[in-house]
């Protein structure tokens, strides 16, 4: 990763007690412009954590778009209809797009993606662990738009104004296509709710296998959350997990009955004093295992992650043979490569 | 429910009434099987793919093939009844498409050889004035990007490195000898023998042009033969199809009469 040093402006360089006054200046000038709501852009100055902050979140977020194409790219040769087989295919095609803007936005950051893939693979970065639950059912394609999608949009729409300026603005289009899909999931979910029994009985299932790990999503409670204050301080992020969670919950009850399934929750129900619903426990207990690598599967995702990206590695090499030969005729130099 | 009188390889449907155009029904199931089977194969791909990048253009052609496929087996009855209600020796489409993805050399020889039949297939169908006209002007655009993608996979790989140079060469080799079928005369097409003629001619100009700029060897084998590699037009497939369909069409088989 790339210093702070490495992003100072033309012109200053500076040592030693000078260096550290340059450095409060550009840190009252970040401060200011990110108090402002004005958006730091590649070139500016930023702290080294500021940047770590970043780093991790958009790997993160990147990570989870490429391995989030597994469990639903599960069941693209099983889709039942032709029409539905398009839209999943175009979907899980969405996620390896959103993958590509995200992987270009931590770029800006000085990280490459191969050396974030290397981390990932590793273990060392990490993914969304919703993803580490199988889809089991086609209606699972269903309850992963209406739940899980719904629950990244609610995430990530406050991210379009995130103060770093390529993350926000490749989330924007990002939640975008998040919307739609979370549009067609709950489609698919509506005709399996009003279609045969087995069909209705299918998508009850879904919901309630993924409506709690849903609800995790949004991170552990507020006072557990470990990046939280830096990064609202940072308006990296703009509201609490809590808060999101709750607005998530109050925006699927109401669609969970135009559904006619039920979420599985006896304690969900409206809060006339606080004018929001109430819902039960969250099982953190669950939540912290499937974060260790405990969850059904963890595992299975990792490897078939490794396993693409091993069997893959000729491919990528011959293309930066290629490449190195061809730079090489057009310039007369030869060794070059591209990574 | 039933599959359709279509499913049968009857050649046309029959007439409405008299004096009613007769519509080339076996033609259209044979192309719409052609793009039909060749998305699922890409499809397969998905979450798989070498780089990233290829995530995002393997599903491109994937949706393009499939939609080409709707509009096409919607031509001949219902595209779901279509695709999953027919068994196995319904199907008309070329052996090539159903061929297992392989290493990607594998699924990128299967795309160069069967984008650049496409390609000259809908040009022809695109100038008459048949009822594949307005459907073939609209894909050879599309066609026109698989080749393209097709044709720098094969020469990168061909030219890349010793591996992916051996691997190519096999995936252009194993594949060869299904490249014959595509030019065996389809009824209801309305090409004529010499029109095809004219195409297997520009298909292996075209093709040994690519290998050639791959520094590949053209294969020397048959492109079919005494045992007739590629009968797929006549429903005769190889062993991988009926697996693919099994998966494919296990979901809706298991809920007959339900609407997804």
């Amino acid at each position: 990763m790339a210093t702070a040093a490495a992003h100072r402006p033309p012109g200053a360089q500076a040592h030693g007690a000078e260096d550290t006054a340059v450095i409060e200046a550009y840190t009252r000038r970040f401060d200011a412009a990110v108090a402002a709501d004005e958006r730091i852009e590649p070139r500016d100055w930023m702290p080294d954590a500021y940047r770590a902050t970043l780093v991790r979140q958009i790997a993160q977020h990147a990570h989870s778009e490429i391995i989030g194409m597994q469990p639903e790219a599960n069941w693209i040769t099983r889709a039942p209809s032709l029409r539905r087989k398009a839209i999943l295919m175009a979907k899980v095609q969405d996620e390896a797009g959103h993958g590509l803007y995200l992987y270009s936005a931590a770029e800006t950051l000085g990280v490459g993606r191969d050396e974030l893939l290397d981390k990932l693979h590793s273990g060392r970065q990490k993914y969304s662990s919703i993803f580490n639950y199988p889809t089991l059912t086609w209606a699972d394609v269903g309850a992963i738009g209406w739940l899980v999608d719904g629950a990244a949009i609610t995430n990530q729409v406050p991210l379009c104004r995130c103060s770093y300026g390529p993350y926000a603005r490749a989330m924007v289009r990002v939640c975008k296509e998040e919307s739609f899909h979370q549009r067609q999931g709950y489609e698919l979910l509506l005709a399996l709710s009003n279609g045969t029994p087995e069909q209705h009985a299918m998508a009850q299932d879904a919901v309630d296998r993924w409506w709690w790990p849903s609800l995790m999503m949004f991170g552990p409670p507020d006072d557990e959350s470990q990046h939280s204050a830096q990064s609202m301080e940072w308006k990296i992020k703009r509201h609490s997990n809590d808060d999101l969670r709750q607005r998530f919950v109050d925006i699927c009850v109401p669609q969970a009955e135009s559904l006619g399934l039920t979420l599985p929750d006896p304690d969900l129900r409206w809060n006339e004093e606080r004018g929001e619903h109430d819902f039960g426990t969250i099982d953190w207990t669950e939540f912290w295992e499937v974060l260790k690598g405990n969850g059904p599967c963890n595992e299975q995702r990792i490897t078939q992650r490794r396993k693409a990206h091993e069997e893959g590695a000729w491919v990528r090499e011959a293309a930066a043979a290629h490449a190195a030969k061809h730079t090489g005729e057009q310039t007369g130099e030869t060794g070059a490569t591209r990574a | 429910m039933t599959p359709p009188e279509t499913t049968t390889p009857t050649g046309t449907a029959a007439p409405a009434g008299p004096g009613a155009p007769v519509f080339p029904t076996a033609a259209a199931l044979a192309l719409g099987d052609d793009a039909l089977v060749l998305s699922h194969r890409l499809g397969e791909w998905a979450g798989h793919a070498p780089v990233l990048e290829e995530e995002v253009a393997l599903a491109n052609i994937a949706l393009d093939l499939l939609g080409q496929a709707r509009v096409l087996l919607s031509m001949a009855g219902d595209e779901d009844e279509l695709a999953y209600l027919r068994e196995e020796r319904a199907f008309r489409n070329l052996q090539l498409v159903e061929q297992p993805n392989g290493d990607f050399a594998h699924t990128i020889a299967r795309q160069l050889y069967f984008s650049t039949y496409q390609l000259l297939l809908h040009a022809e169908l695109a100038a008459g004035d048949g009822p594949f006209a307005p459907l073939a002007a609209k894909a050879v655009k599309e066609i026109a990007y698989h080749r393209d993608h097709a044709e720098q996979w094969t020469v990168r790989l061909g030219d890349g490195t010793d591996v992916s140079h051996e691997r190519m060469q096999r995936a252009c080799t194993a594949l060869w000898r299904f490249t014959g079928e595509m030019f065996q005369p389809v009824e209801g097409l309305g090409l004529d023998e010499k029109t095809l003629t004219a195409m297997e001619s520009a298909w292996l100009d075209s093709v040994t042009g690519v290998l050639g700029r791959a520094g590949l060897t053209v294969p020397d084998g048959p492109r079919g033969g005494a045992w007739a590699a590629g009968a797929g037009r006549q429903g005769v497939h190889t062993e991988p199809f009926g697996r693919m369909l099994a998966e494919m069409q296990h979901l809706h088989r298991s809920h007959p009469g339900a609407s997804w």
